[in-house]
């Protein structure tokens, strides 16, 4: 069996596991949303899993856990600059006055 | 005639091929353009006095069938990318086409979703919900559409590089299923946060 074969044969044994950790975790998800807890912590717990899921599909199937620093720093800077976009939302609605405002 | 620079050897400096660089810079900018209107779904929902649970509205279980789609068409996108890495053209494009009947099957259920809200008289301008449900997935369904004809493209006339270069091809595929993933990221947030919470 040459290399390249056997690279592919261990690559698809990733892509199945991380697969099989997807479908597993797409259970989870609905299973935790069709319980009745708190708003507050329903959507901890979402976003919590998706970005599991999320990590899962970025580091193996778009091969960040392999890749160059260049694309790091450029995630990094893009995700700073996000975070900054909805804490701008966030600050602007509370300045508004927030939930007091809304009742 | 000029030849394109590093389409296969990398940059010393980045260490990357261009168009891998290149993917990279676009998703950020689409990380920007969905972050914004998540940014706005939060906005509407903390300002609104009363916010339905998705799952009152929307159907769960097409849901859940539609993220199990999208991921398994991830899986067969990835292993056409690690086809071709072995050698295998045939192989690379069986997962490539299967790639494209998933991403179908995609959009034809979302079709179905979408049709039975309008024949429920649920439009965009119904409720604060829905508008930011039929823009946030309707944008998304745009970007599968895209990764429909792209995809399509490298099955059919685009696989003809495979002959003459293909080690650029394959990095074709590696950077076409760098914006799948990506595509199907963005729905892995979308799920929980229309649909569930």
């Amino acid at each position: 069996m040459s290399s390249a074969t056997q690279n592919v044969e261990s690559h698809t044994r990733t892509y199945l596991f991380v697969f099989g950790a997807l479908a597993v975790l797409t259970v989870v998800t609905v299973t935790v949303g069709s319980l009745s807890l708190p708003v507050g912590l329903a959507i901890l717990v979402a976003l919590v899993i998706a970005g599991l899921k999320g990590s899962l599909v970025a580091a193996f199937f778009m091969h960040l856990i392999s890749e160059q620093k260049p694309i790091f720093w450029l995630l990094i800077v893009t995700l700073f600059l996000l975070l900054a976009l909805f804490g701008l939302f966030i600050a602007a609605f509370y300045d508004a006055g927030g939930i007091a405002h809304v009742a | 005639m000029t030849t394109i620079p590093y389409t296969t050897e990398t940059r010393e400096d980045t260490g990357l091929f261009n168009a891998k660089l290149g993917i990279w810079l676009f998703l950020a900018s689409e990380v920007m353009l969905f972050g914004g209107l998540f940014s706005a779904y939060i906005f509407l929902r903390l300002g609104a006095a009363d916010w339905p649970r998705g799952a009152s509205i929307l159907s769960v279980p097409i849901a859940t069938f539609n993220t199990l789609v999208l991921i398994s068409s991830s899986v067969t996108m990835v292993m056409s990318w690690a086809s071709l890495m072995g050698k295998q053209l045939a192989r690379a494009r069986l997962y490539l086409g299967l790639t494209v009947v998933l991403a179908l099957v995609f959009l034809v259920v979302k079709s179905v979703e979408y049709s039975d809200k309008f024949s429920h008289h649920l439009y965009p301008s119904s409720s604060t919900f829905l508008a930011i449900y039929f823009t946030l997935t309707g944008l998304h369904a745009l970007h599968v559409l895209g990764g429909v004809v792209v995809n399509s493209y490298f099955l059919f006339p685009g696989s003809k590089m495979w002959e003459t270069d293909p080690e650029r091809f394959t990095n074709r595929i590696e950077i076409a299923g760098l914006y799948w993933h990506f595509v199907d990221l963005v729905w892995i947030f979308l799920f929980p946060v229309l649909y569930l919470l």
